[in-house]
C-alpha cells in the first residue's frame, strides 16, 4: 500500500516536473558490464553525471557482460527482463540481434547528433554494425611483449610475425584460447595477403593451412581464456609476448610500471557498445532511452577516454580525447599503421565450424 | 478360516473381522491410521519436494529435453518443411517451385516477426553460411513482392491503402467496429474476422491477410484501417488472380479486384525460384535444401550424433573429419582424470582421516579445522593460488633453482596441462574424502586394533586384515563424491588446465555461454549423466551401494 502510494506520489512529481509532454520513466535502471577498470570509467564518464543531474535515479551495475548473451536468451524464454542496459561486444550484440534479444532502434531518434552538426548515424558511420547496436568505444586485440625479455642484440620484436618467430625471440607466448584473431595472424605470417585472409579462411585447406602455421608454435603457447591473464602472465615474467586487449596493457605499462612495450602489429579492432533487452515495459524503457541519449553524446564519449586508453566511436568525439591519452589510442595515426577490423560477418558464419576445428587441434 | 474356528459358537463374530472401537474391522483402521501418518508425513515434506521438483528436477529434464527438440524449423518454416518432404535429396535435382513458393511466404513472414535470424543460427549448427544466408534473406525479401507490388499499385493506388484492404478482406461487421474504435478509449481492438467465403475466393490472399492482421493487431498494436498490407499480400494476390475467377464476387471493392483480375494476365511475372536466387545464390544451392529437409522433423538426433563426434548425413549418421573430432576424447579424459584425481585423494585422504580419528579430541578438533580451511576460501582464490605455485616463474619451481636441483634454462611445466588440474583438483576436494572416510573410522573401535595385536598380527597385518576391510565403507563413499563432484568441474579446469587439462564441462559451458548450442550443450550433459548413472549402477553391482556410509 505505501509502496504503491509511493509509487504514485513519484510518478505524480515526475509528471509535473517534466511536462505534461514526457513519459513516465522509471527511476531504477540496472546497467550490465564488465567490471574492473573499464565499468569504472563508464561509471565515471555516463552514470555519476547522470545521477547528478537526476537524483531521484539510483543505477544498479550487474557485472555479467561476459554471459550476457546466454543470460539474456534464459531471461527472455523465462519472461522476465531484469536488465535495462547491455554493455557487448558487437559479436555479441549481432548474435543478440539476430535472436530478436535486442531492440532494433533508431539512430536518430535515439542518439544525439554530433556535437560537430553531424547527424548520429553519419557520427558512427560503420560502428553500428548491427541495427540493435549502439558502440560507445574502439578496442582492439593486440600484442604486448616483456622488454627485458628481448635477447641481447636484437631488435625488439615490432611485427606480427616475430610472434612466430620463436627462433629469433624464444619464449613462451600467450594466445586466447579461440579461433577469432589467432587464425587471422597465423595466415598473414603464412605468405596470405591481407584482402585475402578471409578467402582463404573460408575454405577447408585455408583452415588447415593456419592451424599449421599455429602447430609451428604450439608448445610455446600459454592459452588464455580471461582478458586479465596476459597481463598477469607478462607482469609475472610467464611469457615473452601475449595477445590481449589494449586497455589491459595500458594498465599493466603505464599504472603498474611493469616492463612492457606495445607491438601495435596488425592489431584487430573491435567494438565495445549497449544494448536494449527486448521486452521492457514502458516506464523503464523510456528511463533507458534518456540514459543512453545523454551517456553517448560527443562529450560523454570524449570523457571516457580519461579514465581508459579506449577510442570514443563517435568522429566527433576524437577532438575532445585529452593530449597524453592520445598516444595509447589504437586509432592513433602512430599505432594504427597496420590494422585489422574483426569481420563479423564472417565468423558469425564459421564460428562454429572453425571453433570445432580448432578445439579439436587444441585437444591434440 | 479352519474348522476349528468354523465351529466356533454361532452368533459369535469371525476372529478374522476384529473390529475396533468404532465398529470398523481393526485391518481398515489400522491401514487408515498408516495412511493418514504417511500423509502428514508427505505433508511435511510437501515444501521441500515442490522446491526441489520445481526449481531442480523441472528445469534440468527441461533442460535436457532440449537435446532432441528441433520444433523451430518447422514452426518457422511450415510450408516449405510440408512440401519438401517429399522431395527426394538423392536425385541431386533442386526442390520444385512449389517449395520456393513456401519459402517465400514463411520467410516473409518469419522476417516481419524476426524470427528468420534465429533459425539462421540454429541452422548454423549443422551447415556453416546459414546464419548470413538467412539474415541477408531477411533483408532482400522485398525484391520478389515488389515486383508484383509496384504493377497493382500503377493499376490503382487504392492497392497501396490500408483502407481498401481492409474492406476487401474483413468482415463488414468487424470493419464497422474497427473503424469505430480508438487508442484512446483503452479498449482492447476488434480481432480481425475475415469476410466470408474470402478463404475459397482468394486463398493465399486470405491466408496471408490473416498473418499479417494477427502481426499488426497482436504484435505491433497498430490499426488495420491504417497500416497498408505487405507486399507478400499482393503477390499471393497475383497468384489468386491468376487461378481463380473472380467475376461472380459482389462483395466491396469488387470493381478494384475486377479490374485488376482484368489485368493481372498482363503483368510482368518472376518465378519464386529466380526471386530467390536473386536474394541470395545460396538457395540454389543443393546442400542448403538437404539441411533445412534433415532438420525439418520435430525431434532430431543431431545434437546427440555431434556430441559423439558424428553427423547426419543423407545417407544415415556418419562419423565426422577427424580434424574435427573432439568429444570422444575429452569423454575419456574426463573419466581418466576423475579416476587420477578420485585415486590420488584416497592416498593422501586415507592417513589424514585416520589421524583424525585417532589422535585426542584437542589436536583432531585442530586438525579439522585445518582440513575445513579451503571450504572456508573462495575457490577461485585457491585455483589461483595454485598457479602462483606451479608456474614456471612460480614458488615451487623457484625454489627447485635455487636448491640447485633444477636448471634455471629447464624449468619443469607443471601447470596449463593435466598435471596441474589433477593436483589443483585433488586439493580442492579432499575434504570430501577426508570427512566421510572421518567419520567410518570414529566408528571403528580401537580395541580392535588392539586385539589384533595381542593376538600375534603385526602392525601391518593388523592394519590391513582388521582395520582396512571396515573402512572400505568410507572410502566408497569418499570416491562417489569426489568422483561424481570432479567429473562436472570445469572452472578450475578452465584455468589450470590449458589444452590437455580440460574437462567434458569446459565444453558444454562454452556450448551454454559462448556458442548458445543449448541443443548439443544439453546432449553433452545427458551424456555425461548417463555415464554417471551406469557408473553408479556398476559400482552397486560390483560393491553393492549398503556398503557406503557417511558416517
Amino acid at each position: 500500500m505505501i509502496f504503491k502510494k509511493t509509487l504514485m506520489a513519484t510518478t505524480a512529481l515526475t509528471v509535473a516536473a517534466s511536462g505534461a509532454f514526457a513519459q513516465d520513466m522509471a527511476d531504477s535502471m540496472t546497467i550490465v558490464s564488465w567490471g574492473g577498470a573499464y565499468q569504472s570509467s563508464q561509471q565515471k564518464a555516463y552514470s555519476e553525471p547522470y545521477v547528478a543531474m537526476h537524483p531521484d535515479v539510483s543505477v544498479t551495475w550487474d557485472e555479467s557482460s561476459n554471459e550476457a548473451v546466454a543470460k539474456l536468451r534464459a531471461m527472455n524464454e523465462a519472461g522476465n527482463i531484469t536488465w535495462d542496459l547491455v554493455d557487448v561486444v558487437a559479436a555479441d550484440a549481432i548474435r543478440l540481434c539476430d535472436e530478436g534479444l535486442a531492440m532494433e532502434y533508431d539512430p536518430e531518434e535515439l542518439l544525439a547528433p554530433g556535437d560537430d552538426g553531424s547527424s548520429a548515424e553519419d557520427d558512427f558511420g560503420d560502428l553500428i554494425v548491427s541495427d540493435c547496436y549502439i558502440p560507445q568505444i574502439v578496442y582492439s586485440t593486440t600484442f604486448g611483449y616483456r622488454t627485458d625479455m628481448v635477447p641481447e642484440g636484437v631488435e625488439p620484436p615490432s611485427q606480427i610475425c616475430d610472434v612466430f618467430d620463436v627462433e629469433k625471440y624464444p619464449g613462451k607466448r600467450a594466445l586466447e584460447k579461440r579461433p577469432i584473431n589467432n587464425m587471422e595472424w597465423a595466415l598473414l605470417c603464412d605468405g596470405v595477403a591481407k584482402d585475402d585472409v578471409y578467402d582463404v579462411l573460408e575454405t577447408a585447406e585455408g583452415q588447415d593451412q593456419a592451424l599449421a602455421k599455429l602447430d609451428t608454435i604450439k608448445d610455446d603457447v600459454i592459452w588464455w581464456s580471461a582478458g586479465a591473464d596476459t597481463p598477469q602472465l607478462l607482469a609475472d615474467g610467464e611469457v615473452f609476448m601475449g595477445s590481449t586487449y589494449n586497455g589491459r596493457l595500458y594498465s599493466v605499462i603505464v599504472e603498474q610500471e611493469q616492463p612492457v612495450a606495445m607491438m601495435w602489429d596488425a592489431q584487430v579492432f573491435d567494438l565495445d557498445g549497449w544494448i536494449i533487452p527486448t521486452g521492457l515495459p514502458e516506464d523503464r524503457l523510456a528511463r533507458v532511452k534518456d540514459f543512453v541519449k545523454f551517456a553517448t553524446d560527443t562529450t560523454r564519449l570524449a570523457d571516457q577516454a580519461k579514465y581508459i586508453s579506449y577510442g570514443p566511436a563517435r568522429a566527433s568525439s576524437a577532438p575532445l580525447v585529452p593530449e597524453d591519452m592520445k598516444q595509447h589510442m589504437p586509432t592513433d595515426p602512430a599505432n594504427a599503421g597496420n590494422t585489422f577490423l574483426y569481420n563479423y560477418s564472417f565468423w558469425a558464419d564459421y564460428r562454429d565450424d572453425i571453433d570445432a576445428k580448432f578445439q579439436s587441434w587444441l585437444a591434440k | 478360516m479352519t474348522d476349528a474356528t468354523a465351529g466356533a459358537a454361532p452368533g459369535q463374530k469371525k476372529p478374522g473381522k476384529v473390529l475396533a472401537a468404532d465398529g470398523r474391522p481393526l485391518k481398515e483402521s489400522l491401514n487408515r491410521a498408516l495412511r493418514l501418518q504417511k500423509m502428514r508425513a508427505l505433508m511435511l515434506i510437501a515444501p521441500l519436494l515442490l522446491f526441489v521438483l520445481l526449481t531442480f528436477i523441472a528445469p534440468i529434464a527441461d533442460m535436457l529435453f532440449r537435446s532432441i527438440q528441433n520444433g523451430i524449423v518447422s514452426e518457422t518454416l511450415p510450408r516449405t518443411t510440408e512440401r519438401l518432404a517429399d522431395w527426394d535429396a538423392k536425385t541431386g535435382e533442386l526442390p520444385d517451385e512449389a517449395v520456393y513458393e513456401g519459402l517465400y511466404y514463411d520467410l516473409f513472414i518469419a522476417a516481419e516477426r524476426k524470427l528468420h535470424t534465429r533459425l539462421g543460427s540454429r541452422l548454423n549448427y549443422e551447415m556453416t553460411g546459414m546464419s548470413s544466408l538467412f539474415r541477408q534473406s531477411g533483408r532482400a525479401l522485398d525484391d520478389i513482392g515488389d515486383v508484383y507490388f509496384d504493377q497493382f499499385d500503377d493499376l490503382d493506388k487504392n492497392w497501396d491503402e490500408a483502407e481498401p484492404w481492409a474492406e476487401l478482406m474483413g468482415d463488414p461487421a468487424w470493419l464497422t467496429k474497427m473503424q469505430a474504435w480508438k487508442k484512446a478509449d483503452g479498449k482492447k481492438m476488434p480481432k480481425f474476422v475475415l469476410a466470408d467465403g474470402m478463404d475459397e475466393l482468394l486463398p493465399r490472399t486470405a491466408e496471408t491477410y490473416a498473418a499479417f492482421a494477427e502481426y499488426t493487431q497482436v504484435d505491433e498494436g497498430k490499426s488495420l484501417v491504417k497500416e497498408e498490407p505487405w507486399v507478400l499480400v499482393h503477390t499471393a494476390l497475383y497468384q489468386d488472380l491468376m487461378e481463380k475467377d473472380v467475376t461472380g464476387y459482389t462483395g466491396p471493392q469488387a470493381e478494384m479486384l475486377k479490374a485488376a483480375d482484368a489485368a493481372v494476365g498482363g503483368f510482368e511475372s518472376i518465378t519464386f525460384k529466380e526471386g530467390m536466387q536473386e536474394v541470395d545464390e545460396d538457395w540454389l544451392d543443393h546442400g542448403t535444401w538437404q539441411t533445412i529437409q534433415m532438420y525439418s522433423p520435430e525431434f532430431t538426433n543431431g545434437y546427440f550424433l555431434n556430441a559423439v563426434d558424428m553427423q547426419k548425413t543423407p545417407d544415415g549418421p556418419e562419423f565426422r573429419n577427424e580434424n574435427q573430432q573432439i568429444y570422444g576424447l575429452l569423454f575419456k579424459r574426463t573419466m581418466f582424470m576423475s579416476l587420477m584425481i578420485t585415486g590420488s585423494c584416497i592416498l593422501l585422504g586415507y592417513p589424514v582421516a585416520w589421524l583424525l580419528a585417532n589422535l585426542p579430541m584437542r589436536q583432531a578438533n585442530l586438525l579439522m579445522i585445518l582440513v575445513l580451511l579451503p571450504f572456508w576460501t573462495s575457490l577461485l582464490v585457491r585455483t589461483s593460488a595454485w598457479k602462483v605455485m606451479l608456474q614456471q616463474q612460480g614458488v615451487i619451481n623457484d625454489v627447485l633453482v635455487w636448491l640447485g636441483l633444477v636448471n634455471d634454462a629447464d624449468r619443469l611445466v607443471m601447470i596449463n596441462n593435466q598435471f596441474g588440474t589433477i593436483v589443483a583438483m585433488t586439493h580442492i576436494l579432499l575434504p570430501f574424502m577426508i570427512l566421510p572416510l572421518y567419520s567410518v573410522m570414529q566408528t571403528i573401535p580401537p580395541t580392535y586394533l588392539r586385539a589384533a595385536k595381542s593376538l600375534g598380527a603385526t602392525n601391518w597385518t593388523a592394519f590391513w586384515r582388521v582395520y582396512f576391510p571396515q573402512s572400505v565403507p568410507g572410502i566408497g563413499a569418499g570416491s562417489i563424491l569426489v568422483f561424481i563432484l570432479s567429473i562436472g568441474y570445469y572452472i578450475t579446469p578452465e584455468i589450470v588446465g590449458g589444452t590437455t587439462g580440460t574437462f567434458i564441462s569446459n565444453r558444454i559451458a562454452y556450448h551454454i555461454s559462448s556458442s548458445l548450442n543449448w541443443g548439443l550443450a544439453a546432449a553433452l550433459g545427458t551424456i555425461l549423466l548417463a555415464v554417471v548413472l551406469g557408473l553408479y549402477y556398476a559400482y552397486d553391482k560390483i560393491v553393492g551401494i549398503d556398503n557406503v556410509k557417511l558416517g
